[in-house]
Parts: structure tokens; sequence; C-alpha cells
């Protein structure tokens, strides 16, 4: 085993709808799918995000297509309309994820 | 003559309003010379690009339409008239009838007077609805109902409006706000004839459309990551076209002779792209469900999706209304060189300071730029805890919001007053203020939004 960033294994893009943000989750090798899936769990990217202001995280397993899609609510400080945030569509929390630490093979 | 068996193509031409303007070009190119049954779809309107629009028709009655239509539509507009290739867009946003005066106008320009523009009418539901007697869907926080004064409010509208259109003769179809799936499913109705309730077919006319909508976003665009995800020529990232046969087959690919690249990761990564629960997305025309979906690539630049379902399209549409927000003031200046996160983060808390020291009624927030700043939370928890390396430069941004123009202006000025009274070694000074625009979405019986579709020549249109 070795920890690396998930950037190393995995890529990722996010997208906004109102206060919730989704973020897909894409291993590089469908090898790491489960490696990934038992350490980039609800619990840790709702942590990832809880100074913003996030109450829950969704994680939707696609093992056919080898993806996450993770769903976080009440993360964007009220959206784009609302928000003081320079990227107020929260485009940019991809990397955020992708800078978790996880062991694989 | 191509028979049924062969596959329908779809181009996308833009993916927002802002896209590249010369995207649309190799993208037709493209269709012509493959020699099948094609169409063009043009995404423009975002959730609020509507309203902005319809805050522009208030200024100017002739305008409120997608700004960049005769940059996008010019280079090829007579290309797609010659070889049949139907084009269809939201770029309408609030004012579709003046943007079909504009096609009209474009066409006898180019020598096209019997070119047909159909405008597709009814998602403007702003006077015809009372939203306050509509169940509401999602709602921005802060939106005071009480208070606000609303910009518009439209239906998203589903493809069969469009599908009329087509079946009427339109060369180019002018809507406004419509899903944006639809502008894909329509042309793909309309040429195999899929019945409306035919929900896998029709999911897979929506997933084409979801995965076309947002332009390079499938072929390379934001995806790019020099080093990991590498593409070639991303500065001229060529635009999807999608191969849709009868039966439901799928494959993405994209324009010829252009940078980019279509593989299984540019796929996965739009199929996702803002959706919730896989299970279902729901559109006005199909509630599609990727849950079970696979991608395969089938060639360079060409990948199909399998596994595509539906199921029966709600009896509701949903309705974005616009409301007048607050006002945004933002300020920045720069220091850089030795000592810079010393002065950025005592810029900050002088700029914090100052808005209390001046009794500003003004909801604040401050980014070290370099620091942390998208990432980062209105207390600043990210930068105010950061422990890394000094920085070679630190830009500092004041954000402030409130009700009263003056005081967001006031506020923002702050940050040009650093000028003279910052620390050491400060420059590079902007600010500006902007009104905002709110959002409330509510779900409407579908029966509520008819819609009108007419199709006239650019020669009948113009006269």
């Amino acid at each position: 085993m070795r920890q690396v960033p998930l950037h190393e294994v995995a890529h990722s893009r996010a997208g906004d709808k109102g206060n919730r943000l989704n973020m897909s989750l894409i291993p590089y090798d469908p090898a790491h799918y489960d490696a990934i899936a038992a350490q980039v769990t609800e619990a840790r990217v709702l942590d990832l995000f809880r100074h913003r202001g996030a109450t829950k995280v969704t994680r939707h397993d696609l093992p056919k297509l080898g993806a996450f899609n993770f769903v976080v609510d009440d993360v964007l400080e009220g959206g784009v309309n609302g928000s003081l945030n320079l990227d107020g569509h929260g485009k940019t929390h991809s990397f955020r994820l992708l800078a978790l630490l996880v062991d694989v093979p | 003559m191509q028979g049924m068996s062969s596959p329908f193509l779809v181009g996308n031409g833009a993916g927002f309003s802002g896209d590249r303007v010369d995207a649309p070009i190799p993208v037709v190119r493209t269709l012509i010379k493959r020699g099948l049954p094609a169409a063009m779809f043009f995404e423009v309107l975002g959730e609020r690009t509507v309203a902005l629009a319809q805050l522009e028709r208030r200024r100017d009655p002739e305008l409120g339409y997608e700004p960049m239509l005769e940059r996008l539509l010019s280079p090829i507009l007579a290309d797609c008239f010659n070889a049949r290739i139907p084009i269809l867009g939201n770029y309408g946003a609030a004012n579709p009838a003046a943007a079909a005066r504009l096609v009209a106008k474009l066409a006898l320009k180019l020598g096209l007077p019997d070119l047909k523009v159909g405008l597709v009418l009814g998602d403007d539901v702003t006077s015809t609805i009372a939203l306050d007697q509509l169940p509401v869907h999602e709602a921005d926080d802060s939106l005071d109902m009480k208070a606000a004064r609303l910009v518009a409010a439209n239906a998203y509208i589903g493809a069969e409006p469009l599908v009329r259109a087509l079946a009427d003769g339109a060369d180019v179809v002018v809507a406004g706000r419509t899903s944006d799936p639809a502008l894909a499913i329509a042309p793909l109705v309309h040429h195999f004839g899929w019945s409306w309730d035919d929900w896998q077919k029709i999911a897979v006319g929506a997933a084409c459309g979801h995965l076309l909508e947002c332009g390079s976003q499938v072929t390379g665009g934001v995806f790019w990551d020099p080093g990991f995800k590498d593409i070639p020529d991303p500065a001229n990232i060529g635009f999807p076209i999608a191969e849709v046969t009868a039966d439901g087959g799928l494959v993405i690919t994209k324009a010829e002779d252009t940078g980019g690249l279509v593989d299984l990761r540019t796929v996965k990564e739009q199929l996702l792209y803002e959706l919730h629960d896989p299970s279902a997305y729901i559109t006005p025309d199909v509630v599609l469900d990727i849950s079970g979906c696979s991608v395969e690539q089938v060639g360079k630049d060409r990948v199909a999706v399998h596994g595509l379902t539906g199921r029966a399209r709600p009896d509701t549409l949903k309705v974005t209304a616009s409301f007048e927000g607050t006002w945004l003031g933002e300020g920045e200046v720069s220091v850089a060189g030795p000592n810079a996160l010393a002065r950025a983060k005592a810029t900050a808390e002088v700029l914090l300071q100052r808005m209390t020291l001046r009794g500003l009624p003004v909801r604040t927030r401050v980014d070290l730029i370099g620091v942390a700043s998208v990432h980062d939370s209105d207390d600043g928890a990210l930068w105010r805890g950061y422990q890394g390396p000094e920085p070679p430069e630190v830009r500092i941004r004041l954000a402030a919001e409130g009700a009263d123009r003056d005081a967001v202006d006031q506020a923002a000025r702050e940050v040009l007053a650093l000028l003279c009274c910052g620390t050491a070694g400060t420059g590079g000074a902007r600010w500006r203020l902007t009104p905002r625009i709110l959002t409330r979405s509510y779900l409407v019986l579908r029966e509520r939004v008819p819609t009108t579709v007419s199709v006239r020549t650019a020669r009948e249109i113009a006269s």
C-alpha cells in the first residue's frame, strides 16, 4: 500500500444547483475503485467541507460506470446568488476533494 | 439517401452565454462533410441568464436575447441552410421575438430570404401565472418574499414545441427558456419519429442533450489538468457531436481537425456534471436514469454510452422566478515580496475594522487570494489558520453585500483608500459594484404553460 493524494489516482468535476454541490470522483484504474469506496466516505467528505457549513453528504456509487457522485448540501454559502465567494458556483471544490490522502495498492 | 438505420448527428455550438464564438464553425464543417442528416443546437441560458436578459430588455425593447447571437450564427447560417441542417437554441432568452427578427435580418443579409425561422413562445409566465399559489421547489435562503421585486418567471419547457417548429419546416428554431436536453431531444424525435412515451428512446435523447449541452466540457474543457489529464491543443477544443441511431444507440465524438479529445474520462465527468441522484435526472420530457449505464471507447475520440433508461416524464414543469436582489461590492489590492503574508493579513483586519468604524450596514468577507479564497468560508477560517510557506504575492479581496447601494459602494471604496492608507507596497486597486439576482423555483402543472409556435420566412418576418 502507498499513500497518495486522490489527485494521483482519480479525477473529479464539480457542479452546483442552488446551495448544493455535486462532485464526481472517478478512479483512473478500476482496480482502485474498492479502496477509494472504503476510504472516501460520506463522513470524511463532510469533514472536508464543514468549515463551509456543509450539513450532509450523500455518495451515489456507480460501479458499472466506475465512478462515484458526491452530493454536498448547504456548502455553497447560499449559492451563486447569495454567496460572497469568488467561486459562487463551487467549481473549484473538485480539487479540494482531490487533495484527500488515500492508501492504494 | 441514408436509410433509417444510419445515425442522425447532433452538433453543439455553445455551452453557455460567453462560450468561444468560433466554436460552431468546425462542428458544422464536420456535419456537412459526413453527409448524414444532422442538427445543430446552442445552449446559452444559465439559471440567472434570463433574468439578466430581462433587465437588458427593460433598457431596450429590441434587446434581451443572447448578445453573441449574430456572431455565433453569421459564419454558419448559410452553410446549415444549404445542407438542410436545422439550428435550435434557447438564444431567444428574454426576448425570442427580437431574436427571431435578428435571425431574419441576418438571413436576408446573407441572401437567404426563404430561410424559415420558427419562433417558440410560452416559457415566459411572468404575467400569466400567480407564483404565490405554487408549491416552492427550491429557493435562495436570503430571499425575503415580502420585499422581493419580481424580474421574470420562466418555465423550463420541453421538446414538443421545438418539434412542432421543425415539422413546420423551421431552419432556425428560436426559443427562450427550454430545458437544456430538449434542444437535442427535439431534432431526434423529429427525425426518428420516436413516440413521446417511448421513455428509453427519449432518455437517450436526454442523455445526448445532457452530454452536449455544455459544449467543450465533454471534449476536454474543464477537464485538462497538465501532466495528469493532457489534451491536444486546448486553445482550439473541438465542440461535440453525437451520433444517435433509431434504436437509441449513442456515440459521442467531436468536430474534426480540432483540439481536445473524447474518451471515457471526459464522458464520465460530463455524465455526472450537475447531477444529484443518478437514477433520477428530471427533465420536462423524461426522467433519465444513468445509474446502470456504462461507457465504451469505440474509436479515436468516439465513446459509446450504453444502458440508459428512462421513466415517465413528470406532470409538472419547473418555473424559475428571479427577483431583484441586493448589491455586491468588491475591492481588491495586491502586495508582493518580503513579508507579503503579514502585510496581507494586517490589511484584511484593517478592512474589517473600517467597516465597523464607519458603521456600514453590509455583510462582508475578506479573501487572501494566493493563500485561501475560493475554498475558504466567510469568516476566513482557512487564511487565518494558514501555516504554509510564505507566498510570493497575495491579492486581498473585500466583498460586501447589502440592500443599500451607497453603503455597499462605500465599503468597496475602502479598498481603494488603501492605496494611500494601506501597508507598505500596496498596489493594483480595483473595485466594482454589481446588482444581484435572487431566484426561487416552483412546480406548475404543464397544462398551465401553453406554448405557441410560428414558422415564417425571413422575408415575411422582415416585411
